[in-house]
């Protein structure tokens, strides 16, 4: 039951924003944003695309981010494998079901972070503004000071949701485990 | 005797010197500056910084031909909408998008005095939407949007002079009105002034307002005896479907008014039930004059203003209406025609008068319908005074003008010569407190103080002279308000501050009721402007029908196309410059060396259009006037003009 109910958590991530980038300024009382959706960005991309020119940025396309178009699969395969582990209650399948959230987790953190790196320190040689030594790399998660910006990363709702669902995982594998500890 | 003499003379001298010195001594001070203030007044207007302010105040600047959005209880100035003047500072009536706005049949006109602001009304209740604005010299009503704080529409009013009753609203603002100050010939004609009784007519125009469009038209006029018509009111509540315009000169003179019209104890106030006359014109009554008026419309999605030329107006004489208008006599020389809350109560200022009349609504319907009547002018009926009267204010102060109510009983008068705002009980006629205004105050406003439901917190009083309130700037000074507190019994004196042009009314309504419709930026994807671009890469230059049309995309922090060459002296050139922006407070200018054009600003989404006729040859800078980022500065270009036949092929580079 506790595994259903995780499976169809992650189902929540193809409604919310998985991740969010803020931005801070002094000119920008409004605060600046983008949310990272299963599928797509969202938020005000044309204005930090327009910001981001002067530092020579390349511009953010969600269009030609190829892990947007494929991670809804992923995570249709995902609740699909969870609810099949809930169906049948095998062990086997469980732990994999588990591993597999984590890889998953894991490899999108990298993959988050390989496109920031790219951002951040593949700047246009002819950029308005050169400050020697800056690379323009958000944090994964935290805030850091970038020119007169200070970015924030942060976990969205779909990510809570997955942090959940994999937690529910992990409870329902140590509850099994210490059961079958206590059979034998 | 010499000796004698001398001492006579000394104690002579003696005496003198001390009568002067003890009448020096005796010579009463005058406060001319009112009192200090000692108590907690600047924190009552100190707005923090960052913090908004309760109240919008749009006050009109009169000569100017702009109305000014104040923050209250700051007197901050928020911003100067450009409505029948042109503004090179934004290039309104200047680009090719707004010239239109300012046509009319006498052709294009830079100027109007603008007098009265006029909140739209929803219940009789300000409602946030538009605020009217009458141009009084060139009779014309304006609309401005309150999304945008840009005026949007300007229509001209036919057969009228002086738009000075004007552009008062009923409870819906399905109607706002236009009567003229000025009586004049009908159809405008070449007669001698002194036929002025014969040949000489009032007009009172009912211009229809579409609730979701707002676009204006002459709904009909009526034709009237050619008094002066001054101001109005419509009536509400019980009164719903009345207006009421005040008229002086109903002594017809048409030479030295000062004295000439000054001379009855007696002018009028014009009760008109325009309920009953839009039905009798809907029944087809009235007649369709030849007429030729400007309706000036700017369109929001094109953003482009265009001129519609009417042809007729539907008029219709006084004397037809029989049982829908009627004089009321009024002590002389009424200004204001104000309307109380509740709408029982009808309140006329008698710049001469010694007192201030209070009509009753319910006891005007009696008269009419007891027919208690004093004669008829030109076919209306001349009602009893006092059969229409509540009752009146006695000693209410000198030059009694305009009023204004709180909302809790009470009403608030300016008194023009006494120089003084005198708050009385509506219902008892009472006066209860009075406190000077500097100098010589003209309206006065209460954030809804003219609808059923002011908001009696401030009042401000908008004064005709300013002398010492402020650092002197040579002969010509600005004008002067004062802001004054009405929430408790006595009024405060709270601020003075300066305002633009000469303001003669103004209207206040909550902040929040404007600010939840503001618009930020115009979006990019809903722009219809048939010049405009949607990305960079559509800039260009093109030669058609014997123009040059250049397409400018401006976006932080350059121009794309910036470098122009091909144009030839004398010829005809448009830039068509879209701000590419989608944030918030980036606009963008453009000027160019030597036109004999203004500038434009350009919000983000929005494109402009101006043009430039170049007279020589040479290199011409264009920049952005508007600082809009770090790199401002280099947000230039340059333009090439050849002579006349030189084969410089037609290009535009640069950019991205």
């Amino acid at each position: 039951m506790i595994l259903f109910f995780a499976a169809l958590l992650l189902a929540g991530m193809y409604f919310t924003p998985i991740w969010e980038i803020l931005l801070d300024a002094p000119q920008y009382p409004e605060r600046l944003g983008m949310k990272i959706h299963i599928d797509g960005i969202s938020g005000d991309l044309n204005t930090i695309n327009g910001l981001n020119h002067y530092i020579g940025m390349k511009v953010i396309e969600p269009d030609s981010i190829f892990e947007l178009k494929i991670m809804p699969y992923i995570l249709g395969f995902l609740i699909l494998f969870g609810l099949v582990t809930a169906v049948t209650g095998k062990r086997m399948l469980l732990y994999l079901w588990f591993a597999l959230l984590v890889i998953a987790g894991i490899a999108g953190g990298i993959d988050f972070y390989l496109w920031e790196y790219d951002y951040g320190h593949n700047i246009d040689p002819n950029a308005i503004i050169k400050v020697p030594g800056m690379n323009y790399q958000p944090p994964l998660i935290g805030s850091k000071q970038l020119l007169n910006f200070t970015a924030h990363s942060l976990p969205d709702i779909g990510a809570y949701f997955a942090f959940i669902a994999g937690a529910l995982a992990l409870y329902v594998i140590i509850r099994e485990w210490k059961s079958s500890t206590k059979k034998v | 005797m010499t000796n004698m003499k001398s001492i006579f003379t000394g104690l002579v001298l003696m005496v003198l010197a001390a009568l002067i010195i003890s009448f020096e001594g005796c010579s009463p001070k005058k406060d001319t500056k009112g009192p200090s203030l000692s108590g907690d007044e600047a924190s009552k207007v100190y707005v923090e910084p960052g913090k908004y302010d309760e109240f919008y105040y749009f006050i009109s600047g009169g000569f100017s031909g702009q109305v000014a959005a104040y923050g209250i209880p700051s007197g901050r100035l928020l911003r100067v909408i450009p409505v029948y003047a042109v503004n090179p500072e934004n290039g309104y009536g200047y680009t090719e998008e707004t010239k239109p706005m300012l046509m009319t049949s006498y052709g294009s006109i830079p100027w109007d005095d603008s007098h009265h602001a006029e909140l739209s009304q929803t219940d009789g209740v300000p409602d946030g939407k538009w605020l009217f604005i009458n141009g009084n010299n060139t009779p014309r009503v304006a609309r401005i949007d309150l999304a945008t704080f840009r005026t949007v529409e300007i229509l001209e009013v036919p057969n009228s002079a002086g738009n000075h009753s004007s552009p008062f609203t009923t409870p819906n603002s399905d109607y706002i009105v236009a009567g003229t100050r000025f009586s004049l010939p009908i159809q405008n004609k070449d007669v001698p002034i002194s036929s002025y009784k014969e040949n000489f007519k009032g007009a009172l125009s009912f211009i229809k307002v579409d609730k979701t469009t707002g676009n204006m038209g002459v709904d009909f006029q009526i034709i009237t005896p050619p008094f002066d018509y001054d101001l109005s009111h419509s009536g509400k509540g019980p009164s719903d479907g009345w207006f009421f315009f005040s008229c002086y000169n109903s002594e017809q003179a048409f030479t030295l008014l000062e004295v000439n019209a000054s001379q009855k104890d007696k002018d009028f106030v014009l009760a008109i039930n325009y309920r009953k006359v839009a039905d009798f014109i809907a029944q087809g009554k009235g007649t369709m004059m030849k007429s030729r008026f400007a309706h000036n419309v700017f369109d929001e999605k094109t953003q482009t203003a265009t001129t519609n030329w009417i042809e007729e107006v539907k008029t219709i004489n006084a004397a037809d209406l029989k049982g829908m208008m009627y004089y009321i006599p009024c002590p002389k020389s009424p200004h204001g025609a104000d309307v109380d809350p509740t709408g029982e109560y009808i309140v006329a200022g008698g710049k001469l008068a010694a007192v201030i009349p209070v009509y009753s609504f319910t006891k005007m319907i009696k008269a009419i319908e007891g027919n208690q009547t004093d004669g008829e002018i030109d076919g209306i009926p001349v009602l009893k005074y006092e059969a229409c009267l509540s009752g009146e204010v006695q000693n209410p102060g000198l030059g009694p003008l305009h009023t204004e109510f709180d909302g809790k009983g009470f009403a608030y008068t300016s008194a023009f010569v006494s120089s003084e705002v005198v708050k009385w009980n509506v219902e008892t006629k009472e006066v209860v407190d009075r406190i000077p205004a500097y100098y010589s105050i003209g309206h006065l406003t209460i954030p809804g103080g003219d609808s059923k439901k002011p908001w009696g917190k401030y009042l401000l009083a908008m004064n005709k002279i300013t002398k010492d309130r402020y650092l002197p700037t040579g002969p010509e000074l600005t004008q002067s308000a004062q802001l004054i507190d009405i929430s408790g019994d006595k009024m405060k004196l709270l601020s003075d501050f300066p305002t633009i042009g000469e303001p003669h009314y103004a209207q206040a309504i909550p902040a929040e009721l404007i600010t939840k419709n503001q618009v930020r930026i115009y979006k990019l994807a809903e722009n219809m402007n048939p010049f405009a671009i949607k990305s960079p890469k559509e800039g260009r230059i093109e030669r058609k029908d014997g123009a040059v049309h250049v397409y400018l995309g401006a976006i932080r922090s350059h121009f794309t196309p910036d470098n122009l060459e091909g144009i030839t002296v004398g010829e005809t050139v448009y830039f068509h410059m879209t701000n590419l922006e989608q944030d918030w407070d980036i606009p963008h200018g453009f000027a160019v060396m030597g036109n004999q054009n203004s500038e434009m600003l350009i919000m983000p989404g929005e494109t402009c259009t101006l043009k430039w006729v170049p007279d020589r040859a040479g290199i011409f800078p264009m920049y952005c006037t508007d600082f809009c980022s770090a790199l401002h500065q280099e947000m230039q270009g340059y333009i090439r003009v050849s002579e006349k036949g030189a084969n410089v092929p037609l290009t535009a580079t640069g950019g991205n």
